[in-house]
């Protein structure tokens, strides 16, 4: 019985202390504070160790049993479609916009450091390195990470705590296959073709400031944006935004799939797979960035 | 007559929480068993073991003289297609009209059926729970008792042998209460079906009910039909009895 008293001075509490034969210890601080607020106390270290272990462990668990399902017959080529017109052609609006102001914003601000060096010729060449490379792929993913992942959180988290997900189960379909495969797979798929429309739409605002700016024609500018762009860069670029859509895709169903706690779990399945998608994201641009420098 | 359901010493525990405590249980060919019980004391976690959607600690639960729990997914797939669940919320896809739900556990187990056998099917469905004038709308746009019996339909679209029903009554009206009451009873009639249906509704219990099973620290303590059931002087079931407002058909 753990018993908790407040108010009481040392010389009262070694009394009853020695009057109930028990063990004790004084309250930090923090744990005084929480325990007013009502906040719970956090768990030991080595449980939050454990449940991070047996998280990677489920974790590898759903993504092996998604490539099981993917390669399994019977297929559901309609609902693939119909995510990657969800995932992809939906996106379309958001995309254009952050692309085009993306590279408008970027030539704006890259053009004052050249024009001291007299190189502002060099704007188209510079700008498509960074959009192509860098921007266009990490961008779209940051977007859909928000877009398309909290929303297929909060789809499956909502499904499966009113029930849905067990009816499908139980009326004969799977679906892990039906929800899950079909999501990643778009996002897989989407993602790449979505960067490669931001790089574009970037170029395109790229260009409205530098003809702005330079009068520069527009078979020029492009002439001379891609005149450093290697096959490398792109085929890096649409590595990365299947790495990053995978790995979007695979969050938002693998949190979504098990939500639980009503409400609360879902919101929590959309706001977790933003912020771990991102988080990853980040990672993976670091390690496939290192890669390509090192084939490069 | 034959056991179309057949449970055995059944038992189910959560971490820190014992639900099921060996639970025994016959359903026949062609007859609705009622389990009764407060809120929390297993009955839901009773039917999805049944239905294979949650497996037991340790007993034997067979269905249509399959042990559920030994069945591979494929074998427990193909075991589904003679089981409908009609879940405690409906369990509707909110994404997918009336039409689309009802479709869809159709076009995915019947593939040989085309699109006029489909939409036969369908309304033919939709006409038995008297809702056919919904066929177009979206679950959100349904009240809950229509919700309840779009959901025995979509489960009634396979022509299952067994129904599940999860507190088929609960959260509604008691006008509406009586009309799901009627539904059920109609089902069992018209095609046929065994059922276990869970709910803390004496009135359904004693509208839809064979046999009525009262399911008490994890375990069926009385089986008969519903006025044998209330036949004791145990104050947990006569507290059942007394707290509860019947409707007398």
């Amino acid at each position: 019985m753990i018993l908790i008293i407040e108010g009481i001075n040392l010389g009262h509490l070694n009394r009853v202390k020695n009057m109930i034969g028990c063990r004790y210890r004084r309250l930090t601080m923090a744990e005084h504070v929480n325990k007013m607020e009502g906040i719970e106390q956090k768990e030991p270290v080595s449980k939050r160790i454990s449940h991070f272990f047996s998280g990677l462990y489920e974790i590898q668990q759903f993504i092996f049993r998604f490539f099981r399902e993917t390669f399994t017959p019977p297929f559901e080529f309609k609902e693939i479609v119909r995510q990657c017109y969800q995932i992809g052609y939906r996106s379309l609006a958001i995309i254009s916009l952050t692309g085009f102001i993306t590279g408008i914003v970027f030539t704006k601000q890259s053009r004052p450091p050249l024009a001291e060096f007299g190189a502002t010729s060099w704007l188209p060449s510079m700008i498509s390195i960074a959009i192509i490379r860098a921007l266009a792929p990490l961008i779209t993913a940051l977007i859909a990470a928000g877009k398309i992942g909290s929303n297929i959180g909060a789809e499956l988290g909502s499904m499966n705590v009113s029930e849905q997900i067990d009816a499908m189960e139980v009326s004969g379909t799977n679906p892990f296959k039906f929800l899950v495969v079909s999501r990643v797979l778009a996002s897989t798929l989407m993602l790449p073709m979505l960067m490669l429309y931001a790089s574009l739409i970037g170029l395109m605002g790229s260009y409205l400031n530098v003809h702005q700016n330079e009068q520069t024609s527009f078979i020029a500018f492009f002439h001379d944006a891609f005149v450093k762009i290697s096959y490398l860069d792109v085929f890096a670029s649409i590595i990365k935004s299947t790495v990053y859509g995978f790995t979007i895709g695979v969050t938002g169903c693998f949190l979504g799939y098990r939500a639980s706690q009503g409400t609360v779990g879902v919101g929590k399945a959309a706001n977790s797979t933003v912020v771990i998608s991102m988080f990853l994201i980040f990672i993976e641009e670091m390690i496939i960035v290192q890669i390509v420098n090192a084939i490069r | 007559m034959e056991a179309v359901i057949a449970i055995n010493n059944l038992k189910k525990s959560f971490p820190d929480n014992p639900v099921l405590q060996g639970v025994d249980i016959l359903v026949n060919q062609g007859e609705n068993v009622v389990v009764l019980g407060r809120s929390g004391s297993g009955k839901s976690v009773l039917i999805k073991i049944v239905a294979g959607l949650l497996k037991p600690d340790s007993g034997e639960v067979k269905v249509l003289g399959q042990d559920v729990a030994a069945l591979d997914t494929m074998a427990l797939q193909a075991l589904r297609q003679h089981i409908g669940f009609s879940f405690q919320g409906s369990a509707l896809y909110d994404g997918m009209s009336v039409k689309e739900n009802l479709e869809f556990p159709l076009v995915r187990n019947k593939r040989n059926l085309n699109k006029k056998q489909v939409a036969e099917a369908v309304e033919q469905v939709l006409s038995d729970v008297g809702l056919l004038h919904t066929i177009n709308q979206m679950p959100s746009e349904l009240s809950g008792g229509q919700k309840k019996r779009i959901g025995i339909a979509r489960t009634l679209i396979l022509h299952p042998e067994i129904m599940l029903y999860d507190e088929p009554t609960g959260g509604i009206d008691p006008i509406t209460c009586v009309e799901l009451n009627h539904l059920i009873n109609k089902v069992q009639k018209q095609y046929n079906t065994s059922a276990i249906i869970i709910t803390h509704d004496l009135t359904c219990a004693r509208m839809t009910g064979n046999r009525v099973a009262m399911l008490l620290d994890g375990k069926i303590s009385r089986l008969g039909s519903f006025d044998e059931i209330f036949d004791t002087d145990d104050e947990r079931i006569r507290g059942f009895y007394n707290y509860n407002f019947i409707h007398q058909p």
